[in-house]
């Protein structure tokens, strides 16, 4: 009943090209907002944050990255993980290298340097394309995690390899380093969420991401109705990016804060995050919280239902696990190709005409 | 001839049988994307299954005996037989002809006319959920194959070769298992050509890479040419399987080489039978170089992104790959 658009007259252009047409998706989307940074920070508790809520949030910045470059733009990247690490490195660097400046602003500053290398693996795909472009960006992948491995400057030449984060504070509050709070780490994770949502969400609706949405359905027409196929693909790698670059940061800084890069970023993690967006939905912002909730939540639900319910050994439920994201990717590019963003989307066409479709 | 030459000569001989190695597993891909142009990323797990599947029925395995004991509580292990190697190998192309059936059925009678690229990713699916269908059925733990195939180096190789150089050469040293494989792949292009070239289902397999609808115009069932390249590429993945399991152990790594394959592939064309073997040689012969020459200057293992990086640049000059068919694009 409350989920319509009649009598809800708009009286300008502003109105009519709002983000969200329905009074009441507005309304739940400050509801969600309100109760993730204002209810859920005073229950969060360690095990709930470090095992699902700041993964979740963490990937959900990733697969909007990744998103943007292969839902939006159309160019398949099997590079996630190895610019998570660009992200990573810069921000331990940046870390180590200007103690005083905010932990936040050397987050963001991973990401402007994750774009500019983005950018840079980008080039070939003005050359290459579909999945010859995949398999080429493999090379940033395994080229980037190698680098970070033998280069002792990007690890301070420290004796284990490993980058460990320093503690910083915001605001007086430990964010990084080993004594955080649960609460604190997850507020941090929480803003940049926001604000990525909303900026990728602005920028695939405006002339940027319709340049995207082009080149994604035929470069070839797109080049000749006027859309510059250099601008066009170099920004999607660039926007793409950064959004991946503050993930690894994050992921680093926030979330684990030691790395391996081999273990933590290598071409699983690339993969993964690819799952995320193909389950999710491709082409959809939605989608990248839904396919992020979804794979971060799945192992935990079935470690606890196999292992801890059933008792059955570990490994034989983490193959299950290949097994059920296996069957799930393709059942969803069968019958679902547009991913769990689909179904949302028809959740709430059907939730329109409720209770009188006819 | 000084011996440092010479030792460059036994690096660009052994990068020649990685090389072999590789193109092994590339013919997989090249087979399977002609006929349907579907770029098949599960061909390394299929080799990982092929293998495991062998060893399992060599040994007289209880298939998913792990699940089964976690979920009945029984103690199950082996049948306690021992299946000849022979019947091994054909029980497992059976499994690897029914995998190509189902896949064929299941999954991608349904996607006929996506975008490559959805193929592309439906084939990741198809190689998680091949992997972890692989280990519940047969275990995760490392697994030797015990097909006699000779091991260690090849003294007959060096003894020929060590005059060939001062007192402090000793001739060159190339592993056995390579020379086998060599030799395998060799006879398995023979067959693979003379199959394609002389025979009905064969000729039917080229028509219809070369256009789908004219194929079917002339009678020729799609389908079943589908399950037959696929059955043939699971073939090509059980050789693999058994020459990288002979040669590093039946395990979860042996799926990577598919990822390995896929700078091959994209240098010598997708499209191309020759292309795969000779761009897997000069990826193994590079690699090989390049961490001889370059590596120590750089702090080494270059042959993780090495072959990656050819291919990129390669591929900025020539989008096709060596061989490949040119790409010609319509609007």
């Amino acid at each position: 009943m409350l989920y319509r658009e009649a009598g809800d007259f708009k009286t300008s252009y502003q109105e009519d090209s709002q983000t969200f047409p329905i009074a009441f998706d507005r309304y739940r989307y400050w509801v969600v907002l309100a109760v993730a940074f204002l209810v859920v920070p005073f229950f969060v508790t360690d095990y709930l944050a470090n095992a699902i809520l700041i993964p979740f949030l963490i990937y959900a910045i990733a697969a909007i990255g990744l998103n943007i470059l292969t839902g939006y733009a159309g160019q398949v990247s099997l590079g996630t993980g190895g610019f998570m690490a660009v992200g990573a490195y810069a921000c331990y660097k940046l870390m180590t290298a200007f103690p005083d400046v905010n932990i936040l602003i050397h987050i963001v500053l991973a990401g402007g340097i994750t774009a500019a290398v983005g950018t840079a693996f980008g080039l070939p795909s003005l050359r290459i394309k579909g999945f010859y472009l995949a398999v080429a960006t493999l090379a940033a992948q395994f080229f980037l995690v190698w680098l970070f491995n033998k280069v002792s400057w990007f690890y301070n030449y420290s004796a284990s390899g490993q980058i460990n984060a320093p503690e910083r504070t915001v605001f007086d509050v430990a964010v990084t380093g080993p004594s955080t709070e649960a609460w604190a780490t997850y507020l941090v994770c929480l803003v940049f969420v926001t604000l990525s949502a909303l900026i990728a969400r602005n920028l695939t609706r405006g002339p940027l991401g319709r340049q995207w949405m082009a080149i994604r359905d035929m470069d070839i027409a797109a080049e000749i109705i006027g859309v510059n196929p250099l601008r066009a693909k170099l920004t999607a790698f660039a926007v793409s990016s950064f959004f991946v670059g503050i993930s690894g940061a994050l992921f680093f800084a926030v979330y684990l804060g030691a790395v391996e890069v081999g273990e933590v970023f290598g071409i699983t993690k690339s993969f993964l995050v690819l799952f995320m967006i193909i389950i999710g939905g491709l082409g959809s912002i939605f989608g990248c919280f839904a396919g992020a909730a979804f794979l971060v939540c799945l192992p935990v639900v079935l470690k606890l239902v196999g292992v801890d319910l059933l008792g059955w050994p570990t490994d034989l439920v983490a193959h299950l696990q290949l097994v059920i994201i296996g069957l799930l990717i393709m059942f969803f590019l069968v019958k679902e190709p547009h991913g769990l963003a689909q179904l949302w989307r028809l959740a709430k066409e059907k939730l329109r005409l409720w209770p009188f479709p006819h | 001839m000084s011996a440092d030459f010479l030792y460059g000569v036994e690096v660009v001989l052994n990068g020649l049988m990685a090389g072999v190695m590789y193109a092994l597993v590339a013919l997989g891909f090249v087979l399977i994307f002609k006929a349907s142009a579907i770029f098949n990323f599960a061909q390394g797990v299929m080799a990982l299954f092929a293998a495991l599947t062998l060893v399992g029925i060599m040994e007289g395995q209880v298939p998913f005996s792990h699940m089964i004991n976690a979920v009945f509580g029984t103690e199950i292990h082996h049948f306690g037989w021992e299946v000849p190697a022979l019947l091994a190998i054909l029980l497992t192309v059976g499994v690897m002809v029914g995998f190509a059936f189902l896949v064929q059925r299941v999954l991608f009678r349904y996607l006929v006319g996506q975008e490559p690229i959805i193929l592309f990713m439906a084939t990741i699916g198809l190689a998680y959920f091949l992997e972890g269908f692989g280990d519940l059925m047969w275990g995760s733990d490392i697994k030797t194959i015990a097909l006699g195939l000779p091991q260690g180096g090849s003294r007959w190789v060096e003894d020929l070769t060590s005059g060939l150089g001062g007192d402090d050469f000793y001739g060159f040293f190339i592993d056995k298992l390579d020379l086998v494989a060599t030799a395998v792949a060799v006879v398995l292009v023979g067959c693979l050509i003379a199959f394609s070239q002389y025979t009905k289902h064969g000729r039917a397999m080229r028509a219809v890479a070369d256009d789908h609808q004219a194929a079917l115009s002339v009678g020729i069932s799609l389908n079943f040419i589908w399950i037959l390249v696929w059955s043939l590429a699971g073939f090509v993945a059980l050789v693999a399987g058994v020459m990288w399991g002979a040669k590093s152990g039946v395990q979860f790594s042996l799926s990577l080489i598919a990822l390995k394959a896929l700078p091959v592939l994209m240098l010598g064309g997708f499209t191309s039978i020759p292309g795969a073997i000779v761009g897997g040689l000069i990826i193994g012969v590079g690699e090989k170089l390049f961490e001889y020459l370059i590596g120590p200057m750089v702090g080494g293992a270059t042959e993780n992104w090495f072959a990656y990086v050819v291919a990129l640049l390669f591929l900025v000059f020539r989008p096709q790959g060596l061989f490949g068919e040119k790409i010609i694009e319509r609007v």
